[in-house]
């Protein structure tokens, strides 16, 4: 099952990283997003994907079970995807601002030397 | 001693709040305003006091038992840099009276501005990789709408570019931190630093250290993932790019200093010899960008880069006196930037524009601002009796000792290069005759507040230059500090805020 999530993973960061590139300043946002999500994919698959194991600590045991998923990467993946919520929508907000400003998305002939 | 330890993050963070409650006058915000960054500042100043007694200390938030708990980290270095940042946001305080209109104000912008100073002192206090990541995000955020609170079309422009790198650059951050703690198993910059030290470097933390270099890299603005930032520096009102200009950058060498020294001290190998050919490059393309500029912020923004391309080479030396000398430069360096945007904000307001062919004549008009003008751009370039020729003394002196002969000719001859640029601004905005063309006679309500900003960051200056033993010695002790990691250690095994003296 790793080595679907891990196939994902890169296939989310090529894709992310291509519509970066590109020169509508759309595309750029939802970039940011594939991408975004693709890394915190890798950060879930890096803490270790286990069927049917929850991270709790039985009664009368001190450690967690090794074959429970590592909890404290799920709660990083859920603070960066709280953070990454607030930039998009700023981004969004000044995209359609930039966009009525300038007349158009396309980042090339945005710059205010052509202006 | 705990609240002490997490009063200079606290104190802008409660005063924001308080700012978003009050009244949106300048007179009420901006009073406000000053007597939170007051108190900051006295904060700041008894952590200073604390530090040289107390040594390192790491304060466990909740009293959670190292490794578990999130530490903050307060050596020699984050006072100094806490010390140093409260300075600055008080003087920008001191100039947006004068110099930021009615308008921003009611979009809030003296909170944003204590958002941004919170972000910062938190990343300068943060001992947890995930931690520093999350106040980055903070003082970002608060940097993207300060950039464009003034809702003009370039600022937008400006902050689709900076908000787009800058994202780019967290997310290598985040990828790093989350890969760090699957493969090492803690967060904490001690435990990573003493994990990764134990066995042989592995691929996997060769990885972890390449994602968050170039993050921070890009955050520094370091060659070659520099060109956001005089693509955006120059859009908003002076006094934010003023402090932009002047912690910013800092933040990302800050972290830079940090990952070098308490995470990845055992691969220095690797680390030392990219900082040296990085920083020399970074120092070389910045100073040679500027040349080209003829936009008085712009040139000033290429001079961040090449600024910042001396901090790196520092790492490169990779020994405690030049550590030391990074630091020196580091703190030299937010003064005098910080003031230069301050004085160009001044020159812009009676020159009523920012192109520096249409300046001119304001050594005719204004004599005493002009000598205001030459302190921090002396010392920008390395003049004596100024702060940088100390900073830039030092750095060489540690070059040549450690036989870096081409960097210290490099360095040297940067220098020489800087000084050609302040006399390029010199020559066109003070010297030269104003241009025939007629233009309003500029406004002049409120300038004394920011020429009281600008004298007080160049008595700074010259305070450092005629008197740099008490600066140097306590970035000496701060680089002896982080040349010795078992210090931390020991500090963040202590009981939840125990207090370890330097031998």
């Amino acid at each position: 099952m790793n080595i679907g999530i891990i196939f994902i993973v890169g296939i989310l960061c090529s894709c992310g990283v291509f519509l970066m590139l590109r020169r509508s300043a759309v595309r750029v946002l939802l970039g940011m997003m594939v991408l975004s999500n693709g890394i915190n994919l890798a950060i879930f698959a890096a803490a270790g994907v286990t069927p049917a194991v929850p991270p709790i600590i039985p009664m009368n045991e001190k450690t967690l079970s090794p074959l429970a998923a590592e909890p404290l990467s799920q709660a990083l993946i859920l603070t960066a995807i709280v953070i990454g919520f607030g930039l998009f929508s700023y981004m969004m907000a000044l995209l359609i601002r930039t966009c009525e400003a300038r007349e158009t998305d396309d980042l090339d002939t945005m710059t205010e030397e052509l202006q | 001693m705990i609240f002490l330890s997490v009063a200079p993050l606290l104190i802008p963070l409660a005063g924001a709040a308080l700012l978003l409650t009050l009244p949106r006058t300048t007179r009420v915000q901006g009073a406000v305003a000053i007597l939170v960054s007051l108190s900051h500042c006295l904060v700041a100043a008894l952590l200073l006091k604390e530090v040289q007694v107390h040594g390192i200390t790491v304060t466990q938030i909740g009293s959670w038992a190292f490794p578990f708990g999130i530490g903050m980290i307060i050596d020699q270095f984050a006072a100094l840099m806490i010390g140093v940042t409260a300075l600055v946001g008080l003087t920008t305080i001191l100039y947006s009276l004068g110099s930021i209109s009615e308008d921003l104000v009611k979009r809030r912008y003296y909170a944003l501005l204590q958002f941004l100073l919170a972000g910062v002192c938190g990343a300068f206090l943060a001992g947890d990789l995930f931690n520093l990541f999350v106040w980055f995000e903070v003082l970002l955020m608060a940097s993207f709408v300060l950039l464009t609170l003034g809702n003009t079309g370039a600022q937008f422009e400006a902050g689709i570019k900076y908000l787009t790198i800058n994202f780019f650059a967290s997310a290598l951050f985040l990828a790093g931190a989350g890969l760090a703690f699957s493969e090492l198993g803690t967060l904490s910059m001690v435990g990573l630093g003493a994990a990764l030290s134990a066995g042989p470097a592995s691929s996997a933390s060769l990885f972890i250290m390449a994602l968050l270099l170039v993050a921070f890299a890009v955050k520094a603005g370091v060659f070659p993932v520099y060109s956001w930032l005089p693509a955006s520096y120059h859009t908003p009102p002076a006094a934010i790019s003023a402090i932009f200009a002047g912690l910013l950058t800092k933040v990302g060498i800050f972290a830079l200093y940090r990952a070098a020294t308490l995470i990845f001290p055992s691969y220095h190998y690797i680390l030392a010899p990219i900082c040296l050919i990085v920083g020399l490059l970074t120092m070389i393309t910045g100073v040679l960008g500027a040349v080209a500029q003829m936009n008085i912020k712009k040139v000033l923004s290429f001079h961040i880069i090449s600024q910042i391309g001396y901090m790196v080479l520092a790492l490169g030396f990779w020994s405690v006196n030049a550590l030391a000398a990074g630091i020196f430069y580091l703190i030299h360096d937010i003064i005098v930037k910080t003031n230069l945007f301050f004085l160009a904000g001044i020159a812009e307001r009676l020159c009523g524009t920012d192109r520096l062919a249409a300046m001119g004549g304001l050594y005719k008009r204004a004599p005493y601002l002009s000598l205001l003008f030459l302190v921090p751009a002396l010392s920008l370039s390395g003049v004596p009796p100024l702060s940088g020729f100390f900073a830039k003394f030092t750095l060489v002196s540690v070059a040549l000792e450690q036989s870096f002969f081409l960097s210290a000719g490099i360095a040297l001859a940067v220098g020489i290069l800087t000084l050609f640029s302040m006399t390029k601004i010199w020559n066109e905005a003070f010297w030269k005759e104003a241009p025939p063309e007629v233009r309003s006679p500029p406004s002049l309500k409120g300038l004394r507040w920011m020429i009281a900003a600008s004298l007080l960051l160049a008595c700074g200056t010259v305070l450092i230059g005629i008197y740099p033993r008490y600066l140097w010695e306590a970035s000496l002790s701060a680089a002896e500090q982080m040349f010795n990691p078992t210090l931390y250690w020991v500090a963040a095994q202590g009981e939840s805020a125990a207090t370890v003296s330097t031998p």
